[in-house]
């Protein structure tokens, strides 16, 4: 029989705090997180230089190539403010895609979303000229947010109504951004005046992020976009971690089967993570054209929502995660400028090493074998215990 | 043929799987093999089948110590496994199952199908397994699946055969039937290993028993002087009770109530028959039925999980047909799904947000729109200890308990709030021993708090001792309704009623 009655006050009030007491996170973890990426990271550079090699690129270019990337990237205060830069929107993109990965949605619309969500942000940037900028920007940024959402939701809809799935219908949502962006941009209230080719008119001061390190240096072009991005990842990992919606994310994701019978509703879910992934890739868009382009030209997002999935997956869709990788393809791009400048090695060098830290991340066990000292060895858990 | 296992000791990394077992398999016996879930018999029967090398001891076969090298050898040497789960191709006929693998060959490697009938024919003949050669296998009761299993070994000329389980999915009447033909291969001199978990079943079949431990061989004895008892002791370690102990039922006011309700599945095929059914407070009611025939709908319809065709539900006097999943949870229905993988539980989440999958939003667990983590942690702590859910910590990951404990904790999470009806399925499948009896107690427990509980359960014992009434599914429909109050039904018309060839009387 069991003896659940009796135990004294004391021996329970013992109990419940050792269940309770947080227990330190465990090796595997600790691996997962940190060791796998920073070893892919490493794998990845050494086999950048064996392309170049194979590509007949001597020695002593490949040696000045990555001096270059690491003075490009973290040498300087320039190189750190350049880096930060180009990590804003990256961030914030990845953390809206992070945020869908965990809620089981796998959002490849990212790149539309930003375009959309960035367009919509100069509108409003130099279409309400004249409010005062503590108004004025809020607004700009909240209009990238809220398009970029309405557009993501397009692909939540679909999926939640019909079933399809999110990612052909976001990759379809993507190339028809770019053709929206394309016959916006020479509709007469966006273009520039004076200007035939297809190009919006600037972004009003008061709806510009101001550069916050300036007073160094005019050239630094850091802008205030970062603090957006840190609020961002604070709120995201709230959202996911302490909200009631986020664990309504999170048991989708992981279970469908669970949430259902939870009484969670899984359409309203689809609609609303689709909707946080695209108003997060909206504001990476506004912060772009706000803090850095100042107005939007045909594929001013350059790549940055597709780049931005590899951010949300090497940060393992964990918001930290997701601002340490965002800095880490931020150094890359700023270094990588750099490399083409100084060591005239291609650029598209970066692109490939970006993509070789995505292989090895998502191979763990190929990095472990590569590095098997960095690793524990693990206990199989086999047969029917 | 004679085997014996010899100090076999298996580990995985730290855990002993399998710790200096000692067994004797010998010809024209049964050897009835009982443990809980994790005790071992699985290695231990993939040591037998050459799916796993033992790390000491040896097996000998005959007299002679053999070395199995791969899956493969263990039937080679004459020792055949029946699995749980049948491994049978559905489209494919008796004979051509039997023979898959090693069919017997013409000129030219041309499949001698002929050749391959006659010889099941022979075996079918010899052991009177009475299986149809012609027959598809998806028109084949799961009986006569289970047969074809059983021929599928003797084709290959086993003479130890371990049978997993396989009572499991059979009705009553077919457990007699199996028992038939499971001492008509004793007869042959075939040896013969039972592996379950159902006590009266072991000793009733076996000429000896074993049972197994963590890993050990904790009891051995003759089952004509072995008790039940007995038997649960040497598995789970201490005395347990099996019937679990309850005054009689007081039914009071009418809790669910199903009129004519009828569901279909995407091929418009009839799952839900024109049920209806009621429960009362204060009164446990059981569904006995094979798996399949419609009691996963069943529920499915009561919870809202799946929607009805036609008919109508009411929950405590209020129309719940078209509720959604989340307001009959308010109202007080608590539901212990059939598959805690699947659905119960989130395996990747900890221990206290499992304890919260359903009710976090609950304004006892929020802070505005955020979870109040302190206070679950703390309800998850307090949960644990009541209902003896065995782990270090609530932020272990769900996946991390054992069966039994994270049924357990699925229990406590639905049995902890305040409930007016209580829908459990399957609630103690894949559990142990000593779980059962604690979830058994829990479930009265709520009855005798004045809920209306619905048991359905395809366990027939679990049914009889704790259902106050009883309801039989066959096919989507009701076919039969006993009265079981002081455990009067009829045992053996329930089990007739289960097998569809019974319209029980009418309650």
């Amino acid at each position: 029989m069991s003896e659940h009655k009796g135990p004294d006050l004391k021996q329970v009030n013992e109990r419940m705090r050792g269940l309770m007491a947080r227990t330190t996170h465990g090796r595997d973890d600790f691996e997962d997180l940190v060791i796998v990426p920073l070893f892919a990271v490493v794998v990845a550079l050494v086999f950048g230089a064996l392309i170049m090699l194979a590509t007949a690129v001597d020695l002593p270019t490949i040696g000045r190539s990555f001096v270059a990337l690491a003075v490009g990237s973290v040498g300087s205060l320039s190189a750190w403010s350049e880096t930060l830069t180009a990590s804003i929107p990256l961030v914030l993109a990845g953390l809206g895609l992070g945020l869908g990965f965990r809620a089981g949605l796998f959002n490849i619309g990212a790149e539309g979303q930003l375009l959309v969500g960035g367009l919509a942000a100069v509108i409003a940037g130099f279409s309400f000229a004249g409010l005062p900028w503590i108004i004025h920007l809020p607004v700009t940024l909240l209009v990238g947010a809220l398009v970029g959402a309405l557009y993501a939701a397009i692909a939540g809809f679909l999926k939640a109504t019909t079933g399809a799935h999110e990612v052909i219908s976001t990759i379809m949502l993507n190339l028809i951004s770019y053709r929206l962006l394309d016959w916006l941009l020479r509709q007469p209230f966006i273009q520039r005046e004076g200007r035939s080719d297809p190009i919006s008119r600037n972004v009003a001061d008061s709806a510009t992020l101001p550069r916050i390190l300036d007073f160094i240096d005019v050239n630094l072009r850091l802008h205030a976009g970062i603090f957006v991005m840190l609020a961002a990842v604070a709120l995201v990992w709230w959202m996911l971690f302490r909200s009631k919606i986020g664990f309504a994310f999170r048991a989708s994701g992981e279970n469908p089967d669970a949430a259902n019978y939870a009484g969670m509703n899984s359409a309203f879910i689809i609609v609303l993570a689709m909707g946080t992934a695209g108003a997060l890739a909206g504001l990476a868009g506004a912060t772009q054209v706000t803090g850095v382009l100042g107005r939007a030209s045909p594929g001013f997002s350059a790549g940055i929502g597709f780049d931005a999935i590899a951010v949300a997956l090497l940060g393992r869709s964990h918001p930290i995660g997701i601002l340490f990788a965002g800095i880490l393809f931020g150094a890359l791009e700023a270094g990588g400028r750099q490399m083409q400048v100084q060591a005239g090695v291609s650029i598209d060098l970066i692109g490939i090493i970006q993509a070789l830290i995505i292989i090895f991340i998502a191979a763990p066990l190929l990095v472990r074998a590569i590095f098997p000292w960095g690793f524990k060895k693990r206990t199989k858990r086999v047969g029917d215990a | 043929m004679d085997v014996e296992l010899r100090g076999l000791t298996k580990r995985f990394g730290p855990v002993v799987a399998n710790d200096n077992v000692n067994l004797h398999i010998r010809a024209g016996e049964v050897l009835g093999l009982l443990g809980e879930n994790g005790a071992g018999k699985s290695t231990m029967m993939n040591m037998l089948s050459g799916l796993y090398t033992p790390d000491e001891g040896e097996i000998i076969i005959d007299g002679k110590p053999v070395k199995f090298e791969g899956p493969g050898d263990g039937i080679a040497a004459g020792i055949g496994m029946v699995h749980q789960h049948f491994m049978l191709v559905p489209v494919m006929t008796v004979a051509e199952n039997v023979v898959l693998g090693v069919e017997p060959t013409g000129k030219f490697g041309y499949l001698d199908i002929k050749k391959a009938r006659r010889q099941v024919e022979e075996i079918n003949e010899k052991y009177r397994l009475h299986v149809p050669p012609d027959e598809l296998i998806e028109d084949l009761p799961v009986g006569i699946q289970q047969r074809v299993e059983i021929l599928k070994v003797l084709f290959r000329s086993a003479d130890v055969l371990i049978l997993d389980e396989p009572t499991a999915v059979l009705t009553p009447q077919e457990v007699r039937e199996f028992f038939g033909i499971v001492d008509g291969l004793k007869k042959a001199g075939k040896a013969i290993v039972f592996i379950t978990h159902k006590l009266h079943e072991v000793l009733e079949i076996s000429d000896r028993i074993s049972v197994l431990r963590q890993g050990r061989i904790t009891g051995e004895g003759d089952p004509k002087t072995l008790t039940e008892a007995d038997l649960a002791e040497m598995m789970v370690g201490r005395p347990v009770s099996f019937t679990t102990a309850k005054e009689t039922a007081k039914p009071g006011r009418t809790m669910l109530e199903m009129t004519d309700v009828t569901m279909l599945d995407e091929n418009d095929d009839m799952v839900l028959d024109h049920v209806s059914m009621t429960v009362r407070s204060g009164e446990v009611v059981g569904v006995a039925g094979v798996q399949g025939n419609g009691q996963t709908e069943l529920v499915e319809a009561i919870t809202g999980l799946e929607r009805v065709a036609s008919g109508k539900i009411d929950f405590d006097g209020k129309d719940i047909t078209h509720a959604r999943v989340r307001d009959r949870h308010k109202m007080g229905m608590a539901h212990i799904p059939e598959d805690r993988h699947k659905s119960g539980m989130v395996d990747s989440f900890t221990i206290a947000e499992n304890m919260v999958l359903n009710n976090y939003y609950a304004p006892e667990y929020s802070r505005g729109w955020a979870i109040d983590w302190p206070k679950v942690n703390e309800t998850a702590a307090r949960y644990c200890i009541e209902f003896d859910v065995r782990t270090p910590s609530v932020f272990l990951p769900g996946g991390a308990l054992s069966g039994g404990n994270q049924q357990k904790m699925v229990v406590a999470r639905e049995l902890e709030r305040e409930t007016k009806l209580v829908i459990a399925s399957q609630p103690t499948r894949g559990v142990d021993v000593g779980s059962i009896e604690y979830i058994h107690e829990r479930l009265i427990n709520s009855r005798d708090e004045g809920d209306g509980v619905l048991i359905v359960s395809s366990e027939l014992d679990e049914i009889m001792g704790l259902s106050d009434r009883i309801y039989v599914m066959y096919d989507g429909k009701i076919v039969a309704e006993f009265d079981n109050t002081g455990g009067k039904a009829d045992r053996n018309a329930v089990g007739l009623a289960m097998a569809g060839s019974f319209e029980g009387e009418p309650a």
